[in-house]
C-alpha cells in the first residue's frame, strides 16, 4: 500500500485529490490536509461581493465529498516537511496541526509516499501598511472577504441613494500584485450594481494597478483579431473603462492604505494619494510558508522553497533578463529537483519568473505584476500530475505526461456585470499562456487561438460554469465529463 | 453611462463602441450565436490538452 498526501483543497488539490481516487485502487490511500472545511468556488466570489451570491452559494462542505470517493480528510494546516523523515522515523512526513473545532491545534505526523503541495497562495496584506479587511481595505479573495465587501458596498450605496457622492477606488494593493483580472471583474460588477441600484451618477469608480497598462493582466496583455487589425488587450480594455466611465491609474505601488486615503508610488517617482470612500485592494500573494527539515531536524527550507515561499519545481531558475526569457524555463512536470516524491502546482509551484516585464522606479520599489495561475492552468498541471503519480504508486512505466503553461492554452470569463438579460463578460482565449517570441515574433501568441470579446454570451457562460464546476467539485455523477 | 470625453484627458483616446456594437452585445439571437463559437473556441483550448 502507498499513500499520496495532499496539501490544499483548493482548485489544484481538490482535483487532483479526486482524479488520483477514481484511478487509484482501494489498496493506496489519497489523503488530503486541507485548514477550510468547505471548498470554494472562488472566481464567483466576485458576486458575493456585489451581493448577487452569498458565500453559501459558492461553497460546500469537503467532508462528505470525500467520504463518498473515499478520500481521508484531515482539517489541518501543513507545518513542516520533513522529506527525509526524522530521527526515528524512516518514512517522509508532514506535520499538521488541526483547525478542526475542538481540537485545534493538536499535532499529527502524516506520513507519505507521495506529496502534492497546491497550498495556493497566503494572502499577503502585511506587505503594506493599512491593507485589509481587519484593517482599512476590502478584498474579495475569500467568501467571507467578499461578504464583507458587499456590506461595504450596501454602506456605500446608501451613502449615495442620501446625495453624497462617493468615490470607490478597486484595484491592486502592492506593487508586485498578481490577479488583476479577479481585480478587473470586481470593479465592473460594482459599476453594473450601481447603474442597477440607480445610483451611478453618485459614483467615481477609479481602478489602480500595478499593471505597466491596462489590459496587461499580469501575463503582459494579448494580441487579438478585431475589426480588420492586430490589436493588444490595451485598446480594448480602455475602450471598456471609457464606455463605462472608469477612470484608471496604472504603474502604480499602494504603499499604505489610511482609512479613506490611499497613497501610491508610481514608476516615474511620484509620491500621489487618493480620497477613496470604498476601497476594494487584491494584497500580493507568496507562498504559505511551509518550512522543511532534514533528517536531523536541520532546516532545509531554502532548497525547496523560492524566497516567495512558493516551492521549487523543475524550472529553470536561473536569474536572467527579461530578453532572455524562454517558453522552456516554465516547469513541465511539477517535481521538486530535490525530491522525485514531492510536487506542487497550481498557485503553490515557484514560477521561473514573472510573465509581464519586471519595471523598477529608480528608488528599487518593483511596479509590475507577478504571474497569474489561473482556474484552468491549475486544474489542468493538478490532474497531469496526479495521473504521473497514479503511474508510479500502479507501477507502470507510463510516459510522463507534462503540462507547461509555455505549451497550454487557457480560457477565461471576465465577468463585467450580472444579469440573465443585461450582464455582460469578456470570453478570452490564449494559447499559450506564456508569451512565445520566438514562434510568433510579433504577437508571442499565436493569433487564431488568442481571442476576446464581450457581451451576454460571457456571462451565460460564466453562470453556467458556477454550477458546472461545483458539480463537478462535489463528484457528482459523470463529474468527469466536465473538463478542468 | 455616457461618457464625457474631455480633449486631452485619458478617456479621449480610447476607441468607444458605436450604438450598435453595444445592441449586439445584449441582443438575444446574436449573443446566442456567440455562445455557440465561444464554447468551440474554449473547447479547442480545452481540447490542446
Ligand atoms: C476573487 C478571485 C476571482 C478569481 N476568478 C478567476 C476566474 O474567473 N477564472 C480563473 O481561472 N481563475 C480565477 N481566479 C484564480 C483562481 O482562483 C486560482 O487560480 C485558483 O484558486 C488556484 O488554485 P490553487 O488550488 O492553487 O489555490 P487555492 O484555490 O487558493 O487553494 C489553496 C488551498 O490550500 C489550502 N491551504 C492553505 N494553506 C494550507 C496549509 N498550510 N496546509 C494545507 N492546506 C492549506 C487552502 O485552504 C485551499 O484549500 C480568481 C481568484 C480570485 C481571488
Amino acid at each position: 500500500m502507498a499513500r499520496l498526501l495532499i496539501l490544499g483543497a483548493g482548485i489544484a488539490g481538490h482535483t487532483a485529490a479526486l482524479h488520483a481516487r477514481r484511478k487509484l485502487g482501494e489498496n493506496h490511500e489519497v489523503v488530503v490536509v486541507s485548514p477550510n472545511s468547505r471548498w470554494n468556488w472562488i472566481p464567483s466570489n466576485i458576486w458575493v461581493g456585489v451581493g448577487v451570491m452569498t458565500p453559501e452559494q459558492v461553497t460546500f462542505p469537503l467532508a462528505p465529498v470525500y467520504e463518498k470517493t473515499g478520500v481521508i480528510f484531515r482539517q489541518a494546516r501543513a507545518v513542516s516537511l520533513h522529506p527525509d523523515g526524522s530521527e526515528g522515523v524512516s518514512r517522509p512526513y508532514v506535520m499538521v496541526e488541526s483547525t478542526e473545532p475542538g481540537k485545534a491545534g493538536a499535532r499529527e505526523r502524516l506520513e507519505y509516499d507521495y506529496l502534492i503541495n497546491a497550498t495556493g497562495p497566503r494572502l499577503h496584506f502585511d506587505a503594506t501598511e493599512g491593507l485589509g479587511p481587519e484593517k482599512n481595505s476590502l478584498s474579495v479573495c475569500t467568501a467571507g472577504h467578499a461578504a464583507q465587501a458587499a456590506v461595504g458596498l450596501d454602506e456605500a450605496v446608501a451613502r449615495m441613494q442620501r446625495g453624497e457622492r462617493q468615490t470607490l477606488l478597486i484595484g491592486t494593493g502592492h506593487g508586485t500584485c498578481t490577479c488583476q483580472g479577479a481585480a478587473f471583474e470586481y470593479l465592473f460588477n460594482v459599476e453594473f450594481e450601481l447603474r442597477r441600484r440607480g445610483v451611478r451618477d453618485k459614483a467615481r469608480l477609479v481602478w489602480i494597478s500595478n499593471e505597466h497598462e491596462l489590459g496587461d493582466f499580469g501575463m503582459g496583455g494579448m494580441f487579438i483579431r478585431r475589426g480588420g487589425y492586430i490589436t493588444h488587450s490595451r485598446v480594448f480594455t480602455e475602450s471598456l473603462y471609457t464606455e463605462r466611465g472608469v477612470e484608471w491609474i496604472t504603474q502604480a505601488a499602494v504603499k499604505k492604505v489610511d482609512r479613506g486615503e490611499i497613497h501610491y508610488e508610481t514608476l516615474d517617482g511620484r509620491q500621489e494619494s487618493i480620497r477613496s470612500d470604498f476601497t476594494m485592494l487584491l494584497p500580493p500573494f507568496s507562498g504559505v510558508g511551509l518550512k522543511a527539515f532534514d533528517r536531523e531536524g536541520v532546516e532545509i527550507t531554502e532548497s525547496l522553497f523560492a524566497p516567495s515561499n512558493f516551492m521549487y519545481v523543475d524550472g529553470d531558475y536561473t536569474k536572467k533578463p527579461y530578453e532572455e526569457w524562454s517558453p522552456s524555463d516554465w516547469p513541465e512536470t511539477y517535481r521538486s529537483p530535490r525530491y522525485d516524491n514531492i510536487y506542487a502546482v497550481g498557485i503553490a509551484f515557484a514560477p521561473p519568473h514573472p510573465i509581464s516585464r519586471p519595471m523598477f522606479i529608480p528608488s528599487g520599489t518593483p511596479i509590475y505584476p507577478t504571474p497569474p495561475r489561473t482556474g484552468m492552468p491549475s486544474g489542468v498541471m493538478a490532474r497531469e500530475v496526479a495521473f504521473n503519480i497514479v503511474d508510479k504508486m500502479e507501477g507502470r512505466e507510463g510516459k510522463t505526461r507534462t503540462a507547461s503553461m509555455a505549451k497550454m492554452g487557457a480560457a477565461c470569463i471576465a465577468s463585467a456585470g450580472a444579469s440573465l438579460m443585461r450582464g455582460t463578460a469578456v470570453s478570452m482565449t490564449v494559447y499559450p499562456i506564456i508569451p512565445d517570441f520566438q514562434k510568433y515574433p510579433d504577437t508571442g501568441r499565436d493569433i487564431h487561438y488568442t481571442s476576446g470579446e464581450i457581451g451576454l454570451a460571457g456571462h451565460w457562460i460564466k453562470h453556467l460554469l458556477h454550477f458546472a464546476f461545483m458539480y463537478k467539485a462535489k463528484a457528482r455523477p459523470l463529474w468527469t465529463a466536465i473538463p478542468e | 453611462m455616457s461618457t464625457v470625453r474631455k480633449p486631452f484627458e485619458q478617456s479621449y483616446y480610447p476607441p468607444v463602441p458605436t450604438p450598435l456594437t453595444k445592441a449586439l452585445r445584449t441582443n438575444w439571437v446574436w449573443q446566442f450565436l456567440r455562445f455557440l463559437v465561444i464554447n468551440v473556441r474554449m473547447l479547442r483550448m480545452v481540447r490542446m490538452h
